[in-house]
């Protein structure tokens, strides 16, 4: 405890051993911004793949490896620890705790995910190729017929899954004891609630991902039937598991989006939040929903039609809670004071474009109209509005909306509105178009397609590469920012925002809050 | 704000879904009726039950959306800091809150109607008058009529889009990727009842215009149906990821009327006897060589030359692998050559009698006279591995 | 059962580290259970029991006759011959009805074989009672052998009025390493 007051350590051992919630948190986010132009670099060759009909780049085992391995890194090494990442920097500092419970753990959950993605990467260069399997390694597709890989993906998840696990014990721990007094639950920002709840589905559903790949790993070197209807398995089994996981997987991503979200709109709204007690109650519920809703990614399976019927309705209810948040934001931007700084513009932009995957998910719940949608470019129109446009835009703010305060710079003003408006039309172009190839018969996860979905697929490839050009933006926005960006020491940095990360210096300091803030 | 939103949308937006508009009439009228952009009703009263439902919630979706997005436009035209705007204070309504949680309950109940009664509709698949099992295989279908008295008849239904089309060496036909050897061929009319497995991996079988999506899954059996209403060809791919060549194993339903059905079905009834005849059957050299020579003169003689001499292909007589090892001959038979694409795999061309016989002609025509013979049984074996 | 520490951090982390490996041990211990018994309740998949039905004596129903199918697949690299000696039989529920399964071993090695049943529509799987079934255990056959493999089964009287048609099909898996590699782990 004695070096408690001192600033950062020298060098790379600084990184290495930091137990800092602060430098643990920008290890997280430029790890998972690593990952994201890696993921986003497999996405680009898919889209050059599909750019025209024909196979011109790639051979088709490799083109699953692509999709695959785009899933895996956007799922689980970029968007999660990215938001891993915003909520160890900003929790501590959101409810005046002076560092994260567990320190040192903090420090091993982040440094074992790297080794897992390099695992994870390195399979691209061994005999037989990566995982193909989709990143929903649908057994036996993962099992009898996978790649040697597979193996070293299998650890890897579990490797992954651990450190997911430990950063939420973390985070639990912490808001739950280290509140500054006056900091009740109610009065918490909803940051720190949808994450708080977000860690709960972590460490509920970790661990059944963990038993799922655990089952495949048996049924491959141990000699086990889980999977396997030979031995008396079923196939269909390994899908309830992975979606039992899956699902509330979908709102691990999604919930610590809102919570941005909620901090940012009121910000430039100059109004508190709108129904802040029925946010928290309809994160609860979309959390408790995400449970028992799982099958609906598998209508077509051939289960018996109570089971789908019963999937169908307990879908649709989702709707409710999600539609509530919808519109609280949109009322607490009613008679405000809008502004329309790049944070704003990237939540405004999830708005609308989260706003329609919800729609396009509504219409995948309904079971007999997804007996068309399902495994169509719909679906990935579907997901990636509501990861994309939900999940990254939202972190994108986040980043314009607290870099002023992590670093003491404030960032390139008309550079971030421009790279919102590329993102913002690329991704549309990207996205838009394949509602409509996917309604018009397009099966995903396929490398080559048929000539009347050639037009689309071209718009589709044009977008993606408008959209992963924004990011470069991004970046060099971001670097020219820490680096040489005007310094400010104001410590609200936006006239509107609300909350105890206001009140430190900026930039913020090493350590906050070692003396407990008074709360209102 | 150095840009407005409102000219931005102008500016940016709007071009963009201009040349999408565009974009999309211009396909839609090059593919004759069926619509690139939205699902098709099908040829199926199931079809058109699912294509209503799917118009109805988007509809519903659209209203919703332009309601929402309508409130949050007009906030960010006029509630705006630049127009100088003070910003109220007001947080929380109840009442509010308990209206748009109800409301929407209501409308997912609407919703949930005819969702509910087109469900039950798809899953009844009583009354069917034929069963067709369908069998996913890593990369092709197999079909097998199922006929209560008699020999089932079976074929497998390969991707006949070839390789040359795919690596662009070749301009691409109209149903590129959509075409395959041997169609699926049903009766207009008819309740046909689908079960669907699989060989090896999980495959799922689509196609859009008989609003059949059903996953065949190895070791178990689902079962689909419908009834097509119109003759005409419908065509799917697999929508279940099943490993390398998952987009290239189309799916060809052609949909006849009934007499052209029955004259199909009768005459493959007598394909598929004759076949399972031969198959149980032990031929003489004499016989297998003089079929042999009718396959021959068909398939490998525009290549290879009446006299096994060679041409564009190698010669036959006095070859390496004619005179060498069985297990060779076979597999350049079956499977093609890797190293010259023009030796195609015949495997799948040719069903195990014309196989058996030819690779016996070519053993001992032409002067190789190697004196051993294949029997349909031994190629069917071999196929299988 | 937990220690309940006078660290809150260390009480709250121990319960949630419970909690995880609870989770995981669900997996094993309640889901895979919890799904073959729903699927054999439900039918889910077509399942049927994995063991003979002991038959109670039952009023045969002549009123009703409902036709069950039989097909045949191969799993990938099995090579047998394997079919129905009947593809379809018009049966009575609550009758006893015997039929076989004709299988050949083309190959010249000793193979072992495990069938696999599935019934169709799923829901008729819960009255589709097999009392003698060659999918109850191992087939092993010799090379180049033939053999018949026989079905004893009784239709329920409670079927659904509706059903008509039941389609029982079988998946044939080459199990012969599985079984070998048993035997040299037995060893």
């Amino acid at each position: 405890m004695g070096d408690h007051h001192h600033g950062p350590a020298k060098g790379l051992s600084r990184w290495l051993f930091t137990t800092n919630h602060k430098d643990i948190g920008t290890m997280y986010l430029w790890f998972s911004f690593a990952m994201f132009i890696l993921g986003g670099a497999f996405a680009m060759i898919i889209r050059a793949e599909l750019f025209q009909p024909g196979m011109q780049l790639v051979e088709p085992a490799f083109f699953n490896q692509m999709t695959t391995l785009h899933g895996l890194v956007m799922v689980f090494g970029a968007i999660m620890p990215a938001f891993v990442g915003l909520a160890n920097w900003m929790i501590p500092m959101m409810i005046g705790a002076p560092d994260m419970a567990l320190p040192r753990m903090n420090n091993w959950s982040f440094w074992i995910l790297p080794p897992a993605f390099l695992l994870l990467a390195s399979t691209l260069f061994v005999e037989g190729g990566a995982p193909a399997f989709g990143w929903t390694f649908y057994a036996p597709l993962s099992t009898t017929y996978a790649p040697p890989s597979v193996t070293y993906f299998i650890f890897s998840v579990h490797v992954l899954g651990l450190s997911s696990i430990m950063g939420s014990i973390n985070i639990i721990a912490t808001v739950m004891n280290m509140r500054a007094p006056g900091m009740t639950y109610m009065k918490m920002p909803l940051f720190v609630w949808t994450w708080l709840i977000t860690a709960f589905l972590l460490v509920a559903v970790m661990p059944v991902l963990a038993g799922a790949v655990t089952m495949m790993l048996m049924d491959i070197h141990f000699g086990t039937s889980f999977f396997s209807a030979a031995g008396g398995g079923d196939p269909v089994l390994f899908q309830h598991i992975f979606w039992f996981f899956g699902h509330p997987e979908v709102y691990i991503i999604i919930l610590p989006a809102f919570g941005v979200v909620s901090q940012i709109i009121p910000a430039f709204s100059r109004k508190p939040l709108f129904g802040y007690d029925s946010m928290v109650y309809a994160t609860a519920s979309i959390a408790f929903l995400s449970f028992i809703v799982w099958a609906h990614h598998m209508y077509t399976v051939g289960m018996p039609v109570a089971g789908e019927l019963y999937f169908m309705y307990a879908t649709m209810l989702i709707a409710v809670p999600t539609g509530v948040k919808v519109f609280n934001w949109i009322t607490t931007m009613w008679r405000g004071a809008l502004s329309f700084e790049t944070p704003m513009l990237f939540c405004i932009g999830f708005l609308v474009l989260f706003t329609i995957g919800g729609f396009t998910g509504l219409m995948l719940s309904i079971a007999p109209a997804d007996f068309q949608y399902h495994d169509s470019y719909f679906v990935v129109a579907h997901f990636h509005y509501v990861m994309v446009a939900g999940a990254v835009f939202s972190m994108t703010a986040a980043v314009y909306y607290w870099l002023p305060k992590w670093c003491g710079k404030m960032y390139n003003e008309t550079m971030g509105k421009t790279h919102f408006w590329i993102s913002f039309v690329g991704f549309n172009l990207t996205f838009f178009p394949q509602h409509f190839v996917g309604l018009a018969g397009m099966p995903r996860r396929i490398p080559d397609y048929a000539l009347q979905f050639a037009d689309f697929n071209m718009m589709s490839s044009i977008g993606a590469f408008i959209y992963g050009a924004s990011q470069i933006l991004f970046l060099y926005n971001v670097v020219a920012t820490i680096v040489a960006g005007k310094p400010t020491s104001e410590e609200k940095i936006w006239d509107g925002a609300e909350g105890l990360e206001w009140t430190v210096p900026t930039p913020a300091p090493y350590h906050t809050f070692e003396t407990p803030p008074a709360v209102r | 704000m150095c840009l407005s939103l409102q000219r931005l949308y102008e500016k940016v937006l709007a071009p963009v879904l201009m040349l999408m508009a565009m974009l999309s009439s211009s396909a839609s009228a090059s593919e004759s009726e069926r619509s690139s952009v939205n699902m098709a009703p099908g040829v199926t009263e199931l079809g058109q039950d699912i294509f209503s439902l799917h118009m109805t919630i988007l509809w519903i979706c659209v209203a919703i959306g332009v309601v929402v997005f309508g409130v949050m436009f007009y906030s960010i035209i006029y509630h705006r800091k630049s127009r100088g705007v003070t910003p109220s204070t007001f947080h929380e309504s109840t009442k509010v809150e308990i209206a748009w949680t109800v409301v929407p309950f209501f409308i997912l109940v609407v919703m949930a109607v005819p969702a509910t009664s087109t469900l039950l509709d798809i899953y009844d698949h009583e009354d069917a008058e034929m069963d067709i099992l369908i069998t996913g295989y890593q990369w092709k279908w197999s079909y097998e009529y199922l006929n209560e008295s008699g020999e089932n008849v079976k074929f497998f239904s390969n991707l006949r889009t070839p390789q040359q089309e795919i690596y662009n060496l070749e301009d691409k036909g109209q149903h590129y990727l959509l075409e395959v050897d041997e169609p699926m061929v049903i009766p207009v009319n008819t309740k046909v009842r689908f079960l669907i497995t699989a060989n090896d991996v999980i495959h799922s079988w689509w196609v859009p215009d008989l609003a059949v999506k059903k996953d065949a899954i190895p070791g178990f059996i689902n079962e689909a149906s419908s009834t097509a209403t119109e003759v005409g060809i419908y065509r799917g791919q697999c929508a279940e990821l099943c490993g390398k060549d998952h987009g290239f194993m189309p799916i060809v339903v052609n949909v006849v009327s009934q007499e052209e059905y029955a004259g199909w079905i009768g005459e493959k009834q007598a394909e598929a006897a004759e076949i399972a005849e031969l198959m149980e059957a032990d031929f003489s050299l004499d016989e297998l060589m003089a079929r042999g020579k009718e396959v021959y003169d068909r398939s490998c003689l525009a290549c290879h030359g009446a006299k096994g001499e060679g041409g564009v292909g190698t010669a036959i007589a006095g070859s390496a692998i004619a005179m060498g090892d069985l297990g060779g001959h076979m597999d350049i038979v079956v499977n093609g050559s890797a190293n010259n694409a023009a030796m195609q795999a015949f495997g799948k061309q040719l069903n195990d009698v014309d196989l058996s016989a030819v690779i016996t002609y070519q053993r001992n025509a032409f002067g190789n006279n190697m004196g051993d013979k294949v029997q349909p049984i031994d190629v069917f074996n071999y196929k299988k591995g | 059962m937990l220690q309940v520490s006078s660290n809150p951090v260390v009480d709250t982390v121990s319960k949630l580290v419970v909690v995880a490996i609870g989770m995981f041990a669900f997996v094993f211990v309640v889901m895979v259970p919890l799904y073959d018994v729903l699927c054999d309740a439900l039918g889910i998949n077509g399942k049927t029991a994995s063991e003979a039905y002991t038959a109670v004596p039952a009023m045969v129903d002549e009123s009703r006759t409902v036709t069950v199918q039989f097909v045949a697949t191969n799993n990938q690299g099995m090579p047998w011959r394997f079919g129905p000696s009947v593809t379809a039989m018009k049966v009575h529920p609550g009758a006893v009805n015997d039929t076989v399964f004709l299988a050949r071993n083309p190959l010249n090695k000793d193979m072992v074989a495990q069938a696999i049943p599935s019934v169709s529509p799923s829901r008729a799987a819960e009255y589709f009672h097999k009392t003698e079934c060659f999918c109850f255990n191992h087939q092993p056959l010799d090379g180049l052998d033939s053999t018949e493999m026989p079905l004893q089964f009784i239709i329920d009287q409670d079927l659904p009025k509706d059903i008509k048609t039941i389609t029982l099909s079988y998946t044939i898996f080459d199990i012969t390493d599985m079984v070998d590699s048993d035997k040299v782990a037995a060893r």
